[in-house]
């Protein structure tokens, strides 16, 4: 450290220590000093800290993510926004984004996940959109570890009170339960809305003189700092930062959303920016340079929870359900209105200027003055140390143990923890509030109508975090891959995704090395599959005490059916149907959940993925969905083939009668493999030929499985398992482990 | 037939009720803010779901004593009929239109799923389209909707023939699942004269052909076809 610096810290008070707590390095402060051009005062110093905390600059990973593709034809607007948005056509746009509450959900189980549902929401409908569908990808610790069942109960309340009271169905998601998340679980919270292309609204402030308005919850204490605290490891001293997570009010969310919907029908806006991550920091710093304009603020008017809040504090403050816009002139009395209709604060706390500079003002006294560019611009860049390890050993069928029955091992499977299913959490969300759900909780993905049309929006959260774990760059694009297959499988067009990029700490090169292997994954898998990202957030250093969380880059991807008519799902429907595998068999057992269950381990390499023949695979189902050719799809994933079919049997409560395994392969690698690009249909004999013939044409294996009827599973030289004791196994497990197991 | 549905801050269904109506009447209804004295003339005031101020007090408790209300009060009381669905069933209770309250669900959890329930009268303007006895499905989707009230209640409200619908047995020989806990499986209920329904079920979600279902669909219908 430079010894100047050093100096004239001394002289404002600013010691090493308090720098150290603002999460600044020595060097970082250095380059503050050269960028202020003199020693800021504690306020400047808090706004440094937060606008350049990995979690708002993105220091870490943003040489990495430039890699990723974002563009395309349906691309409206990409990753750099508060949300992506893809054309929907007829003038519609889907507006999406995914984001992580890891860290303060860990902290407070209801709260942190209740404000992370809020905070998306709040990117969507900031620029328009009406938000019409929730979802939520969560990992928890094992279920054998003490605090998982608290977390779970606290996590799920947490994001059914948010969404449910706002009135936005929450359809789906997926679960994972995991030892390596026991000391960091992930909430990850997606938010799709709705807005027509000509209508979007964006955080630029353009304009000198305009009013700064804010609007409302009022500002408290909560939450500050909650941007340096979610990049930062957890200790044991993390157990005290509990008053960093915000509070949640879902109900003054709700009146938020429908004044700013019912302001944006007006022509008022020039730019509108919610607070989140180091609130009126980050709000203002944001619209004030989107805009190439600056700003002036004057405390004294932002409406308070308390007395006696200092400049720091309400600049650092993340108070949730607040706002901040920009008007045209003469716009505030038509603002004003509304705001006071839904019983929302509302106040002009300033205005754009043409200084370049951010300006603050608290009791007559200039807090802050800040050159812009130096906290938009200026945050350290880094191109940390990385590592790869090196590939694991792909595992031989034949080195996998058989299990003693295949239906046995099936029944074991449905009803473990990783398989079993998710019924008690997704009844406590309301999926079904707006009444556009056609496609519920529970299949592939689930499909929202677009209000009002025949269109339909598939939406589905996917990644493996085991076969991340053991190879992040494979994992990534199976993530991409299974996202693109699950959106397939309901017969929508994949548009692109969002994604939520979970790891531990950057600074460890292993744990670099693995971000840069997810990335070069899903810029595979993007690319060779036209599913560009559009949207995301990256949240590092999900570790306590040196244990990092596997590498979990979380896709969340979004299609489009034109005709909810065509829609398939994955429920059998017509006993006689013949039930076909489409792909390739090779029985890949490395990392698959039948080692987790029956073996108790994980090991070898994950199952490749041929971008080529998902390509191929799922634009060929795709086809024969429209074409009326298969009564119902599913794609295989986890599990396995014969977990795919088990849960298209319970969904349609029929049974099947199954064909002996393919040749060449043992069985239980037949049966519980988890190879890539493939799904199984339903068809009724008669389309069987049409079937055979377009794999023929799209180079794609097929194997007919067995026939639709009955009511169990039924396989050569096996006691047939009844649906009901599958079922039993399935749906008991969750509630069970729920009420103390 | 003019409908009207009252929107209350944090009312959520109220757009479901006004396209499950539209779609019935062939035109939509007035949608009427909760802060307004004045109610148009209506032959139906729908009090739609949500969370009405939050719900932080007691479910409905608020909402019962805006402004609205008082003329919803006085028009129920003059014969006008009032639907209220979920959270419409709560303010009802809170109101005093219908007796009881509902109290936090058995599970102590939010509930969203469909449920069998049995329409026990259809001798009303509500239910006409539905046979006595039928078993029709409607998802229930609350934290709040154990319907409560002492028995010397329950029993007049069976004796005078009140209770509008019950949780139903998914089949024959299978145990009743009451999601919630509410007294007497009751899903809904009537006032004195047939005119005021609460109901905790929303048929207004399944009332469309591409949503999985339609028994919500004769409520609608019936009440259109009566009021006319």
């Amino acid at each position: 450290m430079s010894g100047a610096a050093g100096a004239a810290r001394k002289a404002q008070g600013l010691s090493d220590e308090l720098i150290a707590e603002h999460g600044l390095s020595p060097e970082e402060y250095t380059l503050l000093l050269k960028e202020l051009g003199r020693e800021p005062s504690l306020t400047e110093l808090g706004i440094f800290s937060v606008m350049w905390s990995e979690h708002c600059s993105y220091k870490s990973s943003r040489v990495w993510l430039k890699r990723l593709p974002t563009t395309g034809p349906q691309v409206i607007m990409g990753p750099g926004e508060n949300a992506g948005v893809v054309d929907l056509g007829d003038g519609q746009a889907a507006v999406f984004k995914m984001e992580s509450h890891n860290h303060p959900s860990t902290s407070s189980p209801i709260r942190g996940p209740a404000t992370g549902v809020g905070g998306i929401m709040r990117d969507v409908f900031t620029m328009g959109a009406r938000p019409v569908a929730n979802m939520n990808a969560l990992r928890f610790g094992s279920a054998e570890h003490a605090k998982t069942r608290h977390l779970v109960a606290g996590v799920v309340s947490g994001i059914g009170d948010y969404g449910n009271c706002m009135g936005v169905p929450t359809v789906g998601g997926e679960t994972n339960f995991d030892a390596r998340y026991n000391d960091n679980i992930l909430v990850n919270a997606m938010c799709v809305g709705l807005v027509d292309a000509n209508r979007i609204f964006t955080s630029a402030a353009k304009g000198v003189g305009l009013p700064v308005v804010y609007v409302g919850s009022k500002t408290g204490r909560d939450g500050i700092h909650g941007a340096t605290m979610a990049s930062a490891e957890f200790d044991e001293a993390s157990e005290e930062k509990r008053p960093t997570v915000q509070v949640a009010t879902p109900s003054t969310e709700k009146l938020l959303l429908e004044a700013c919907l019912e302001l944006m029908a007006e022509d008022a806006i020039v730019g509108i920016q919610d607070m989140g991550a180091a609130g009126l920091t980050s709000s203002s710093v944001e619209m004030a340079d989107k805009g190439g304009r600056r700003i002036e603020l004057d405390l004294d008017h932002v409406p308070m929870r308390e007395d006696g809040m200092t400049a720091y504090e309400m600049l650092l403050s993340e108070s949730q359900e607040r706002m901040l816009m920009v008007l045209k002139p003469g716009a505030e009395p038509i603002a004003q209105r509304i705001f006071e209709k839904w019983a929302l604060d509302f106040a002009v706390i300033g205005h754009t200027t043409d200084t370049g500079h951010m300006v603050v003002r608290h009791n007559g006294v200039v807090e802050a003055d800040i050159p812009l560019p130096a906290l938009a611009h200026a945050a350290p860049i880094y191109e940390r140390p990385w590592v790869t390890r090196p590939k694991l050993p792909m595992i031989a069928p034949e080195d996998v143990t058989a299990p003693d029955s295949i239906l046995g091992a099936l029944e074991c499977l449905m009803g473990s923890p990783h398989l079993a299913s998710r019924r008690w959490i997704y009844e406590q969300y309301d999926h079904m509030v707006m009444a556009d759900t056609v496609q519920r909780p529970g299949g592939d993905a689930a499909v929202v109508r677009v209000h009002g049309t025949r269109k339909g929006l598939a939406i589905s959260c996917d990644v493996t975090p085991r076969y991340c774990a053991a190879d992040p760059q494979e994992g990534a694009k199976q993530a991409i891959a299974e996202c693109w297959r699950n959106l397939t499988a309901t017969g929508a067009v994949p548009l692109a995704i969002t994604d939520c990029m979970n790891f531990g700490n950057p600074q460890r090169p292993e744990i670099m090395g693995e971000f840069v292997g997810a990335v070069e994954g899903m810029r595979e898998a993007c690319t060779a599959l036209d599913f560009p990202v559009v949207s995301g957030n990256v949240s590092l250093y999900n570790e306590t005490m040196g244990g990092a969380i596997p590498p979990t880059p979380a896709i969340g991807g979004v299609g489009l059916i034109a005709d909810i008519a065509d829609m398939a799902t994955v429920a059998l429907k017509q006993d006689g149907d013949l039930l076909l595998l489409l792909g390739a068999e090779a029985g890949h057992l490395g990392q698959s959940t039948y080692m987790q269950v029956m073996m108790d381990r994980l090991e070898g390499a994950p199952p490749p993925v041929d971008l080529g023949a998902e390509r191929r695979t799922g634009d060929m189902v795709r086809a024969l969905i429209k074409a009326g050719a298969v009564s119902s799809v599913h794609d295989v994933s986890d599990g396995g083939v014969l977990v795919a079919i088990a849960e298209m049997a319970l969904a349609g409560d029929r049974g099947v009668a199954l064909e002996p395994a393919a040749g060449g392969l043992p069985a239980h690698a037949s049966w519980f493999g988890e190879d890539q690009a493939r799904y199984v249909v339903a068809a009724s004999p008669g389309k069987a030929d049409a079937i055979h013939k377009a794999a023929a044409v799209a180079e794609v294996p097929v194997r007919v499985l067995g026939t639709v009827g009955g009511d169990a599973i039924a396989l050569h030289g096996e006691t047939p398992l009844p649906l009901l004791a599958l079922k039993t196994a399935h749906e008991d497990w969750l509630p069970r482990f729920m009420a103390h197991g | 037939m003019k409908a009207s549905v009252i929107v209350f801050p944090g009312s959520n269904c109220d757009r479901d009720a006004a396209v499950a109506l539209e779609a019935a009447l062939g035109k939509a209804p007035t949608m009427v803010w909760h802060g307004d004295a004045e109610l148009p003339q209506s032959d139906l005031i729908v009090l739609p779901g949500g969370f009405s101020y939050g719900d932080y007090l007691r479910s409905g408790a608020m909402a019962a004593h805006s402004p609205v209300m008082r003329e919803v009060v006085a028009r129920a009381k003059a014969g006008t009929p009032v639907l209220g669905i979920c959270n419409g069933f709560q303010v009802l209770t809170e109101s005093g239109l219908l007796p009881g309250v509902l109290m936090r669900n058995a599970s102590l959890r939010f509930i969203c799923k469909d449920v069998m329930l049995k329409v026990e009268r259809n001798d009303t303007l509500f239910a006409r389209h539905y046979a006595e006895g039928e078993v029709v499905r409607i998802p229930i989707a609350h934290k709040d909707g154990a319907y409560f009230a002492d028995e010397d209640t329950l029993d007049r409200l069976e004796g005078e023939n009140r209770v509008a619908s019950v949780i139903a047995r998914r089949a024959a020989r299978r145990r009743r699942q009451n999601p919630n806990g509410s007294r007497r499986n009751i899903a809904g209920i009537y006032n004195e004269t047939g005119t005021v329904l609460g109901l905790m079920p929303h048929p207004e979600r399944l009332a469309d052909a591409a949503l999985s279902g339609t028994d919500g669909a004769k409520m609608f219908t019936s009440l259109v076809e009566t009021l006319h």
